[in-house]
């Protein structure tokens, strides 16, 4: 009987297998002997701007700036969607917000604890920042982590920047700002708290880490049979019709469900490979070495990001397979 | 420069070096004739293996990740079947690293056991990581590889010494075997559970697994195994054994406070 669900779940991962989505080219050109972002709000829909990140990797090349911010003017103040890797980004995001329209910024939001989502803070210092209360205890606790982190990856465009966690613990709810109705929903999976908010008036969901686009998802805060299950989640709400835009945290934005598929395609695959390693025996060394299929190949951060994927979290298949009973 | 100049130029150099002794050129030569080009190669190699020499040997095969994600965990695979036949096969393996505090990472003869080894270190820095395998005729050929890392992994204290942990799960053994991984061959998993201190973390002594043999119920030994302190915490350690099933292997080892390990490693 197992078996036989093994098999359904196999056929439909493999018929569900995710289209492509167009990389547009990056708008921003970011000058690293400026320090300049060169960010670029492109307007996706009615008082909707995105911030394109590169699809890539950190590297001192893009400035860390690999996350798609966003703002929303509701007609009643301004709502800002993560504030990106750096005190600089923040900066530069407030300046290219301000240039765009006159409205205050009421808050500011953050999807969850990851560093490019709210290392910004510094400069959104006189304005609530917000976030769900896990993701505020998550940044308290690996904010200097992170940082260390970020500073040896990306350089000098860190300069000035301290981890300044989310002020205000944000609930899940909906809110009526001007003409426009958001609804914040708390997943998990991707994180332990995953902020989703979709824009009732226009349709576009800011799917943050949840959804990766042409780019191998992150998984440091993953667990990964509750990624699935969110993105299962994810998949109604856009069949559902009230979904017209996904705005994913890395990659295009994009329109259906490429986003979902193309990250539920890459979890089935990660830890199926892991499952199936561990039982036949492999070790980690060898289990990195194994061939990406062709359709992750073109993604964005690979082999790195599969690389970090596998040495975080082969090792706790390994250890489950050693300590079942009835070893063969 | 000319272009007339310049080639006259690079012409010159190349004939000086041919025309060089080659005794004279590997004197001037700081890195002891590395591939990698590591100056600290020499003092390695003779750390090692004392003042024997060793051949650069595509035959050894070390195999790490070209970025070390978790420095306190580098998966490493050595492979030196490729010696299987010369000089009578192989009868030892050290592996070392050049830029590590502690350089001396295991000693392994395989004795019944295929030339071979899966296992994790802790790497301070990126370095070149050496596999010296001698022969049974007593010659010495080294493999190398470059692992990247943004290092640390010596200097900060494991997980269950961090969370006080490894106490309750000191000495405990976890083994299993897996059958054709390799053709032919049957290999063994096993974990030991200990901190395998480095003694670098402020307050912490070096405490860690000296010694690891498999028994068989006659007390012959499969294979032998020497652990330094750069082994990561609980080592989980693959070898290669022959394909048929032996009953009453046991596991023996001790650490260095003359903590002992003895399991039974089930068929």
């Amino acid at each position: 009987m197992k078996h036989w669900f093994c098999l359904a779940v196999l056929a439909l991962a493999g018929s569900a297998q995710a289209q492509s989505i167009a990389v547009p080219p990056l708008m921003s050109k970011s000058d690293m002997a400026k320090l300049n972002y060169d960010l670029q709000p492109r307007q996706i829909a009615e008082g909707t701007w995105v911030i394109e990140g590169e699809v890539a990797d950190f590297s001192r090349a893009n400035g860390c700036n690999i996350i798609n911010t966003a703002f929303i003017a509701t007609g009643a103040g301004v709502v800002v969607i993560n504030t990106g890797p750096s005190r600089l980004y923040g900066e530069q995001q407030r300046r290219a917000i301000e240039r765009l329209t006159r409205e205050p910024v009421m808050r500011v939001i953050e999807l969850n604890l990851h560093p490019d989502y709210f290392f910004g803070n510094q400069a959104w210092a006189d304005r609530p920042t917000q976030a769900l209360a896990g993701s505020i205890s998550g940044m308290q606790a690996e904010g200097t982590v992170y940082a260390d982190n970020l500073y040896r990856l990306c350089g000098d465009w860190m300069r000035g920047t301290e981890s300044t966690p989310a002020r205000e613990a944000v609930m899940p709810q909906t809110l009526q700002l001007g003409q426009h109705r958001l609804e914040l929903r708390r997943l998990h999976g991707h994180t332990a708290d995953d902020l989703v908010l979709l824009d009732h008036r226009t349709g576009v969901l800011f799917a943050g880490g949840l959804v990766f686009a042409e780019r191998v998802p992150t998984t440091p805060h993953a667990d990964f049979g509750a990624w699935l299950a969110s993105l299962d989640t994810l998949e109604q709400l856009i069949a559902s019709g009230a979904v017209k835009q996904v705005v994913p945290s890395h990659g295009p934005v994009h329109t259906g469900l490429a986003g979902v598929q193309q990250t539920r395609d890459w979890l089935q695959w990660l830890t199926t490979l892991m499952q199936t390693s561990a039982e036949r025996g492999l070790d980690l060394g060898e289990v990195l070495g194994t061939p990406v299929p062709e359709r992750f190949k073109r993604w964005a951060a690979q082999p790195a990001e599969l690389h970090r994927s596998l040495t975080q979290w082969y090792p706790r298949y390994e250890q489950r397979v050693l300590a079942a009973p009835g070893a063969r | 420069m000319s272009p007339f100049i310049q080639r006259r130029h690079v012409l010159g150099s190349g004939l000086l070096a041919a025309l060089l002794p080659a005794a004279l050129r590997a004197q001037d030569d700081q890195t002891g004739g590395d591939p990698l080009g590591s100056m600290q190669y020499p003092s390695l190699r003779e750390q090692t293996i004392g003042k024997a020499m060793a051949r650069f040997s595509d035959a050894v095969m070390v195999k790490g990740p070209a970025f070390a994600d978790d420095a306190m965990n580098v998966p490493l695979l050595v492979d030196a079947r490729g010696l299987n036949n010369v000089g009578g096969g192989v009868a030892r393996i050290r592996v070392a690293v050049d830029r590590n505090p502690v350089r001396q990472v295991l000693d392994f003869e395989p004795l019944r056991a295929l030339p071979m080894l899966a296992f994790r270190i802790r790497m301070e820095q990126a370095s070149p990581v050496r596999a010296f395998v001698q022969t049974r005729d007593g010659q010495w050929h080294v493999g190398s590889t470059w692992v990247q890392a943004a290092g640390g992994g010596c200097t900060v204290p494991g997980l269950t010494r961090a969370d006080g942990s490894w106490s309750k799960t000191l000495g405990q053994v976890q083994a299993r075997f897996f059958n054709n991984v390799l053709e032919g061959s049957r290999r063994l998993r096993v974990r030991v559970m200990h901190p395998m201190d480095t003694g670098l973390v402020a307050g912490i002594p070096a405490f860690y697994i000296e010694d690891l043999q498999l028994l068989d119920s006659t007390g012959q030994a499969w294979w032998k195994l020497a652990l330094h302190e750069p082994v990561s915490e609980n080592p989980l350690i693959t070898f290669e054994l022959p394909p048929q099933a032996v009953p009453g292997l046991r596991l023996i080892g001790r650490d260095n406070n003359g903590n002992r390990i003895d399991a039974e490693v089930g068929v």
